[in-house]
């Protein structure tokens, strides 16, 4: 199990804040799972419909698209930062 | 002997001179603080209010991470980062950085560094809440902070 946590709008639109989801095996990159999980719904399909701005953790680390997820047990999925 | 930074995440607001103050404690070699402090702005008198999202331990994560980066290169005295989160009335205190230095550029750059690093990865979101007290949208990151940012290359 793999632990998805997501904020901002990308949480209202999902319409939750985190789950548990088993990642197929065909999920090798961040680009695979922005994919696949695009698959689960039309939340999932309105949140991520514009992967390029979406932006994403492994363990709590920024990474790009190209990634391969490895071993990661924290995914992290939001919109650009807006702090300061 | 490495100089650490003081890293904050909290939802209370902060007090300048006290965390200058610590700051600078017992510390002589230092010739020149620079701080700076966001404050939430009311848009013209259209804005109530921004609720302050952020992601608890990477954001704490990040700016240890940007302020190691800023202690280094600049070769800072002391460097103090706080973030607040929760709902921040117009007019109130957001962020706080403070930089010492022996010289006043460092400093200077040290605060600015870290500002414009922390705007692009560090994990907060901001949500306006307009006068009327509905929930409006939520902040959009902006093309010139990236370029901020990308100066220090």
């Amino acid at each position: 199990m793999t632990k998805l946590i997501y904020f901002a709008w990308v949480r209202e639109r999902i319409g939750k804040a985190e789950e548990d989801i088993t990642l197929p095996a065909s999920v090798v990159t961040v680009t695979d799972l922005l994919d696949h999980l695009k698959t689960l719904g039309e939340e999932y399909e309105t949140a991520l419909q514009f992967p390029d701005v979406i932006r994403v953790a492994l363990d709590q680390e920024h990474v790009e698209h190209d990634e391969p997820i490895g071993d990661a047990r924290e995914i992290g999925i939001f919109p650009p930062m807006t702090g300061g | 002997m490495t100089t650490s930074p003081t890293i904050r995440v909290q939802r209370e607001d902060f007090d300048l001179q006290g965390e200058v103050d610590l700051l600078s404690k017992g510390k002589p070699g230092i010739g020149a603080v620079v701080t700076f402090s966001g404050l939430c702005r009311d848009e013209g008198g259209t804005l109530d209010a921004l609720e302050l999202e952020h992601y608890p331990g990477m954001a704490e994560a990040e700016m240890m991470r940007i302020a190691e980066m800023a202690i280094e290169r600049f070769e800072l005295n002391g460097l103090t980062a706080i973030h607040r989160y929760g709902k921040i009335a117009a007019g109130e205190n957001i962020v706080l950085v403070i930089a010492a230095a022996p010289h006043r550029q460092a400093a200077f750059d040290g605060a600015n560094f870290v500002m414009d690093f922390l705007k692009t990865s560090a994990p907060f979101w901001k949500k306006e809440h307009g006068k009327d007290g509905v929930a409006r949208e939520w902040v959009e990151a902006k093309g010139h902070d990236d370029a901020a940012r990308d100066k220090w290359k």
